[in-house]
């Protein structure tokens, strides 16, 4: 039972992480109509960034500029790129984002090599124990930070202005537009917004227990995904409820390894990308999507 | 919407349009220059092993290989516009299916003894482009129902499954290391390096001659039979589907059933095309049938031109020859060089080439290289000598390096 609870909290703080990817991916599909595949990259950009300065800078500092680097190549991807493709077919636009993706994993890539970098967080590696629940502290900060943030996001989302511009647009590109919303402006904070939220994400997916920044963190970025899908794409509770969804999953496939064996070692990485066929199967526009509707 | 994707059918009214007043004559002149390029390109292409040494026709194999794919893929991407990040998966099935019917059980020194059918490996490879159709069969009641993008993310977690599965089913799979794949042969008469010996002119045909011809028909197989798919009725019932489903269904187009249809045609490409590698590699392995191969025949299809079949064979020689070319000559290069040298190693530097064109594609030439080609045959037509036509057209995967003869196959490979 201790067992099981543990898994349940650690998934859960997994899935808080995922949901701050997700969602980031889901306000750049709301605002751009982008499948963005370059979440990914921009994630490890973050990571790479805050782990590389913070020798120089210290830790606080080497955040700081870690996210604004973050926020500043998503700002730059919309306004060269995907700003110059306003009305493209959407195939095209994800195909874009994945020649973007191309160009960024495969410097970042260059960048580490084989090397685990370090990213020095004060809390280190110490786990705690609330009544036998064994949490890292990263992963319970993490928990807290993305919690904040998310609430935040939302409060933001439904009464400020930019919330409101947002929905409208999301809703009705062209009515939206008439009624003097910039379009532009309007995806590029988006594209901001996502970044930051990926930067975030960043500093808590290299803690403990993960080892620190590696290749291998764009694997688990990828991860949320199925998160941003599963929950519907362009519903933000979804990506939410996805995010804790697929770390949960992804938990608990992890901590009955053993029980799981027939299935492979390895399993929980997987598992996401399971969860989330089978729920397409049964709802093909996720959990929370707006159904598409065809008018003939 | 359209405008962007489509690039045969627009490219062809518009010469059409802009040509009113002398069609009988310009038209034979085109014509016939174009089925004397097809001519010289298969002349070319056919005593090209008695030319060229093993390098050279082993980056062809890969080429022919990733062709096929990248043909198959074009149809369900490029004409169908389904995207699909799974092609590596389909790989994988026909590559692994190969292996494991047409190798020999035994051990592999680990715990883990291998099994395999020993069946004759024109078997293995038949079944295992059976095999990757079925897959495609499979997977397509949810394709069908997973509109545009959830299909390409969608499409992306059986990449992953699939990896596992390759990494865990160890007795057919080889597991974490992989397996050797098994030599091809075609009643009695083997692919590799003797039995029978053979001299053609004088030239030794050993493994990579003897490959060369066998991707070599394959390839055009599979070029002859998309051309002709796409010219028929489906190949229009799948363009409609592109440009509107809603449009398609109402002119008759059962869409859920020609959804299903061109996802097994593409998994049964991108069969042929993972036996044909595990062929070119000589193995089959987890870290040849990841994310980044799907990436690479999305890239080799948009490089050479959404829907566009002679595009698609376009791209996978830019996409394979690349970083092989690099490697080749990585001394010579400016920038590129060996793998720990300071310099970007040559698979990067493909990357990097490849990435960027991608970008640059679909921003200013949605038609890719097939859209330029196109253009560049329309001055010919016109009468307008196109003198510098030999500067523009060759893709950059030519180094300034590059043995001379190697400049005929990809002016040849326009027309196509």
């Amino acid at each position: 039972m201790t067992q099981f609870l543990s898994l349940l909290l650690n998934g859960l703080s997994l899935g808080a992480i995922y949901a701050l990817i997700a969602l980031g991916f889901v306000i750049i599909f709301k605002a751009s109509e982008v499948v963005s595949f370059t979440h990914g990259s921009l994630l490890l950009l973050g990571a790479y960034s805050i782990a590389r300065l913070s020798e120089p800078l210290g830790f606080l500092l080497a955040v700081l500029v870690g996210l604004v680097v973050t926020a500043l190549a998503a700002f730059l991807i919309e306004r060269l790129i995907i700003n110059r493709l306003r009305g493209a077919p959407v195939i095209s636009l994800a195909i874009v984002t994945i020649g973007v993706d191309i160009i960024l994993l495969t410097e970042l890539i260059r960048r580490i090599g084989p090397d685990i970098l370090n990213v020095p967080h004060p809390w280190g590696g110490e786990s705690v124990r609330i009544g036998g629940i064994g949490i890292t502290q990263n992963r319970l900060i993490a928990m807290i930070v993305a919690g904040v943030l998310i609430a935040l996001f939302f409060v933001a989302f439904k009464y400020s202005s930019w919330g409101v511009a947002m929905r409208a647009s999301a809703e009705d590109g062209e009515t939206a537009a008439l009624m003097g919303i910039r379009q532009g402006r309007v995806s590029a904070l988006a594209w901001v917004v996502a970044g930051v939220l990926a930067g975030v994400a960043a500093l808590f997916l290299v803690g403990s227990p993960t080892p620190g920044v590696s290749s291998a963190v764009y694997a688990t970025a990828l991860r949320a995904f199925p998160a941003a899908i599963l929950g519907g794409l362009d519903s933000t509770g979804g990506a939410l409820v996805g995010g804790l969804l697929i770390g949960l999953a992804e938990s608990l496939a992890a901590g009955y390894q053993e029980q799981l064996l027939f299935l492979g070692r390895g399993f929980g990485e997987v598992v996401p990308y399971v969860v989330m066929i089978a729920v397409l199967l049964v709802r093909p526009s996720g959990l929370f999507g707006t159904k598409e509707l065809t008018r003939v | 919407m359209s405008e962007q994707t489509v690039s045969r059918p627009a490219g062809g009214s518009r010469a059409a349009s802009s040509t009113p007043a002398r069609p009988a004559r310009t038209i034979r002149r085109g014509t016939v220059v174009k089925w004397v390029l097809i001519a010289a390109l298969l002349v070319f292409l056919l005593v090209f092993p008695l030319y060229f040494d093993e390098f050279w026709l082993r980056t062809g194999f890969a080429v022919f290989g990733a062709a096929i794919g990248a043909i198959g893929l074009n149809l369900l991407v490029g004409t169908t516009g389904q995207l699909s990040l799974a092609h590596a998966f389909f790989l994988a099935v026909g590559a692994v299916s190969y292996t494991y019917i047409s190798g020999e059980s035994g051990g592999l020194g680990t715990r883990a003894a291998l099994q395999g059918l020993g069946l004759p490996p024109i078997v293995g490879m038949v079944v295992g482009v059976l095999l990757a159709g079925l897959a495609g069969l499979v997977f397509s009641p949810i394709a069908a129902r997973l509109r545009g993008i959830y299909l390409g993310v969608a499409s992306l977690g059986l990449v992953f499954i699939g990896v596992h599965v390759i990494n865990t089913w160890t007795p057919v799979t080889g597991g974490f290391n992989g397996r050797a794949a098994p030599e091809f042969s075609l009643f009695g008469f083997t692919f590799g390096n003797s039995d029978p010996q053979l001299w053609v002119l004088g030239v030794p045909f050993r493994e990579a001659e003897r490959l060369w011809y066998l991707g070599l028909v394959l390839a055009l197989a599979a070029y002859v039979f998309a051309r002709n798919l796409l010219r028929s009725r489906p190949g229009r019932a799948l363009q409609t589907l592109r440009d509107s489903e809603v449009a398609a269904s109402v002119m008759g187009v059962n869409v859920q059933a020609y959804k299903a249809r061109v996802f097994l045609v593409s998994s049964m490409y991108a069969g042929l095309s993972g036996v044909l590698y595990a062929l070119s590699i000589g193995s089959i392995a987890p870290e040849s049938f990841t994310l980044v191969v799907s990436i690479q025949y999305l890239a080799m299809i948009v490089l050479g031109g959404l829907g566009s079949v002679g595009g698609a064979a376009l791209g996978a020689l830019f996409v394979t020859a690349l970083p092989l070319l690099f490697q080749q000559y990585a001394d010579v290069l400016p920038l590129v060089s060996a793998p720990g040298q300071g310099g970007i190693s040559a698979g990067f530097a493909a990357r990097f080439l490849y990435g960027a064109a991608i970008i640059l594609i679909v921003l200013f030439e949605p038609a890719g290289l097939a859209g330029i080609a196109q253009r560049l045959t329309q001055r010919l037509r016109r009468g307008r000598a196109p003198a510098r036509g030999g500067a523009t057209t060759p893709p950059p995967e030519q180094p300034g390096s590059a043995p001379t003869p190697s400049v005929r196959p990809s002016q040849g490979s326009d027309t196509r």
